[in-house]
């Protein structure tokens, strides 16, 4: 359903003696349980074992509902943005992005229309962003979405295209009930150009400006503001002449 | 801010102590770290007493060019851990360091605790050098603006490249736009060609003066401290973690960043 997510190979570790005795009914059963065929290669060889692994890992990094990346995956994905940006440079985005209203979802549908709800969101988000991006589960009816190398300039409508993606997504409750649509409210924040800050700061600056869209009526978006210095196209004209500009934003 | 940390003299005028060079880029990778040392190195040889204060709080990394243990840190100074006597110590080029330490994470955002103990660390040193150098992040981040506002000029590090012109530009906009105007010097590294850093330099006073100067009281004038040629032995010393004012001084980069280096000493 979903393609893999990267896992990194560490050089290969012999397979223990042991192998053929190692207990691997539960793993296979969560493996079935999600949906995924057993690893193909003749079991107990180290080819057998690794796809189990790499299996494994993909199933503890996404969240089971939406099949979208879970927490842990993107807290790490949101610790290698932070380094990546502070050397590089290149501003990147984080939105927390959460359900409007969700509990009356749940009280006047059931939570089997909850569920319904938090995937189609899951879906939608999903096919709002590019394919670098990372949507993520983070909580109940909370999700994040990591836009690594997202320009300043560009964050407003980003910002209001995922919220407008939810918007337009209509929710078809068995047995054919009236479709239910939701909107999201969405706070955003920049990764500190250069600075090597922390995941914890930038979600928690990023949750500062969800908490505002929330209060200032949900269905909207709030980013934290940027004091970057903006060099105009004049200037960078001038600066440049002819030479060939590499950077292409 | 710097007149907080070296008041003049109310009857001459001068400024008793160091004087206080901030090394800045707005780009990453343009060899900032590099020119400080090697500045700094090529001072000590002359003759003067200069500190390298690791200033990148939240990406220090002069231990690494230096190839130096960062054993007792300014985070430790912060911290009260240890006091600033034990951080001080000797770089292989004859001068002294005053080292971040890797991690500061805590300090990659300005607060008013962090600057008053920065601001308490020049006090205590400047009395002691001649000169000292503050290796800023790279960028523009509130760390790097008041680092740049201790100094009492600035040195810009940018590379022919364009997106290190633009950042550097942005740099010099900004600091032009809010802080006391204080002298500039340009420093081009890996130039292709003699003569680059003269033309990036006047390519850049053009842009200033157009957007920039008309908004200013006082214009800023870039000064052209030098140019520092695309030199292997650079990627050489860097790779094994030298000075290259050490490992290979006769090479083109490093007669280059001894001439800068001579325009810095005192008359």
């Amino acid at each position: 359903m979903h393609a893999p997510l990267p896992v990194d190979h560490a050089p290969s570790i012999k397979p223990p003696a042991t192998a053929a005795a190692l207990c691997l009914d539960t793993a296979l059963a969560l493996l079935r349980q999600a949906g995924q065929a057993p690893p193909q290669a003749e079991p107990g060889t180290s080819a057998y074992l690794q796809t189990l692994i790499d299996q494994l890992v993909d199933l503890s990094s996404r969240d089971a509902l939406t099949g979208l990346a879970n927490r842990r995956n993107f807290e790490l994905a949101l610790a290698r943005e932070v380094d990546r940006v502070a050397r590089s440079g290149e501003s990147a985005l984080l939105l927390m992005v959460d359900i409007d209203f969700f509990k009356r979802v749940n009280d006047q549908y059931g939570h089997a229309a909850g569920d319904l709800v938090i995937r189609a969101v899951g879906q939608a988000l999903t096919e709002s962003v590019r394919p670098m991006d990372l949507v993520a589960r983070i909580g109940g009816e909370e999700f994040a979405v990591l836009l690594p190398n997202c320009p300043a300039a560009f964050g407003p409508q980003v910002a209001a295209r995922v919220r407008q993606s939810v918007a337009r997504t209509s929710v078809a409750l068995p047995p054919a009930g009236a479709p239910l649509s939701v909107t999201v409210s969405v706070g955003g924040a920049f990764a500190p150009q250069w600075v090597r800050s922390t995941p914890g700061i930038w979600m928690q600056r990023a949750d500062v400006q969800l908490y505002r869209a929330k209060g200032e009526g949900r269905d909207r978006v709030c980013l934290e503001h940027s004091d970057a210095p903006e060099v105009s196209a004049q200037e960078r004209e001038m600066l440049l002449g002819s030479a060939p500009i590499q950077d292409a934003v | 801010m710097s007149d907080v940390v070296n008041p003049p003299n109310p009857r001459t005028g001068a400024r008793p102590g160091a004087r206080i060079m901030a090394v800045t880029s707005g780009k990453g990778g343009v060899g900032k770290t590099f020119v400080a040392a090697n500045l700094a190195a090529a001072l000590a040889r002359s003759g003067e007493r200069v500190l390298v204060l690791d200033a990148d709080l939240g990406l220090a990394n002069l231990d690494v060019v230096l190839n130096l243990a960062a054993r007792v840190t300014l985070h430790d100074v912060f911290t009260g851990r240890a006091d600033l006597e034990a951080a001080l110590q000797p770089a292989p080029g004859g001068f002294t360091v005053l080292l971040a330490g890797s991690g500061l994470v805590e300090y990659s955002r300005m607060t008013p605790e962090v600057r008053d103990k920065l601001l308490g660390v020049m006090r205590q040193v400047r009395p002691r050098f001649d000169h000292v150098l503050l290796d800023t992040g790279a960028g523009i981040s509130d760390v790097v603006l008041f680092t740049v506002s201790l100094a009492d000029e600035v040195l810009i590090v940018a590379t022919p490249e364009p997106t290190s012109l633009t950042d550097a530009y942005a740099t010099i906009k900004v600091l032009a736009a809010t802080q006391v105007s204080r002298p500039m010097r340009l420093l081009v590294n890996q130039v292709q060609r003699a003569g680059e850093g003269r033309a990036v330099c006047a390519q850049l006073q053009a842009v200033v003066d157009r957007f920039v100067n008309p908004t200013l009281p006082e214009p800023v004038k870039l000064a052209l401290l030098g140019e520092v040629p695309q030199d292997g032995a650079v990627r050489e010393a860097v790779q094994r973690r030298q000075l290259l004012l050490e490992s290979l001084p006769g090479c083109p980069a490093a007669i280059a960043v001894a001439a800068a280096a001579a325009k810095l000493l005192p008359p």
